[in-house]
């Protein structure tokens, strides 16, 4: 049997690229806390991580003339609901976003352990100590 | 390249809130000036931050820096003080004193250095993952 990286890594190369996107994005809501009428941004993690795995139900193309579905699912990112508005139309609040951050980046790395462990089991396989 | 954005972006708002905390600085090391006509006294400087709209326009990537638009004087009139033995004073005998709030400007400074703080964390964490990711596998 061959070694197959997807299935050794399951969903985490998926996940990494992902929770990047995310760090960007509330990155750009952190530095945009003093923007007036910025509006924070997210993205629905669990819908986008099940649409980007392989073998996700796709739009399928029954005709040839129909344009294929973008490989990027940018339309997912949403606007914040604040807790508290400001007079001055910005919806970032400092705190959570940097809640957000910080839990982004731990899942970010724990998907990078996973990783890194996938890959060690891989070299135990192949020495076949 | 999209995985270096995040250091494009919290650099831009590094950018922006330095600007505004030097401006803060001009503020209020001009606080106290003084000059003898109302055109030519030191008003106060405040940053006109935006987000990039070019960021916000690319749904490919939604995550928009912050652009420094420009920079407006305060238009609110001068504090006129009647001291006719000023050398500065006019010929009605008032000095005309810049209208920058030194309590305003300091909550502006607070602000402004708590932003930027914010900026670099989140310069700091992207680095680490980073860095990590450069290690993967080993």
């Amino acid at each position: 049997m061959a070694i197959n990286f997807d299935k050794a890594l399951g969903i985490h190369p998926q996940a990494l690229a992902l929770r990047e996107k995310r760090s960007t994005l509330i990155a750009a809501n952190l530095a945009n806390a003093d923007t007036p009428n910025y509006k924070a941004r997210d993205m629905d993690f669990k819908s986008l991580l099940k649409q980007s795995m392989p073998g996700a139900p796709g739009i399928e193309r029954t005709q040839a003339g129909h344009f294929a579905p973008q490989p990027e699912l940018d339309a997912r990112v949403m606007f914040r609901n604040p807790t508290q508005v400001s007079l001055d139309g910005n919806t970032v609040e400092e705190h959570s976003e940097q809640a957000r951050y910080a839990e982004n980046a731990v899942q970010y790395q724990a998907s990078l352990r996973f990783i890194n462990g996938s890959f060690s089991d891989l070299m135990t396989a192949l020495r076949g100590q | 390249m999209s995985a270096f954005s995040v250091f494009d972006i919290a650099g831009s708002g590094m950018n922006a809130q330095s600007l505004r905390l030097n401006l803060v600085a001009s503020n209020i090391s001009n606080a106290n000036s003084v000059a003898s006509s109302a055109d030519t006294v030191y008003k106060s400087r405040q940053p006109v931050f935006a987000a990039e709209l070019q960021g916000a326009l690319n749904q490919q990537n939604a995550a928009s820096k912050v652009n420094v638009l420009g920079i407006v004087e305060n238009q609110a009139p001068p504090v006129m003080e009647y001291n006719p033995n000023h050398p500065m004073a006019d010929a009605t005998g008032y000095i005309y004193k810049s209208n920058v709030n030194t309590v305003e400007e300091m909550a502006n400074m607070m602000s402004a250095s708590r932003s930027y703080q914010n900026n670099v964390e989140v310069l700091n964490t992207a680095k680490q993952l980073m860095l990590q990711t450069l290690k993967m596998g080993q």
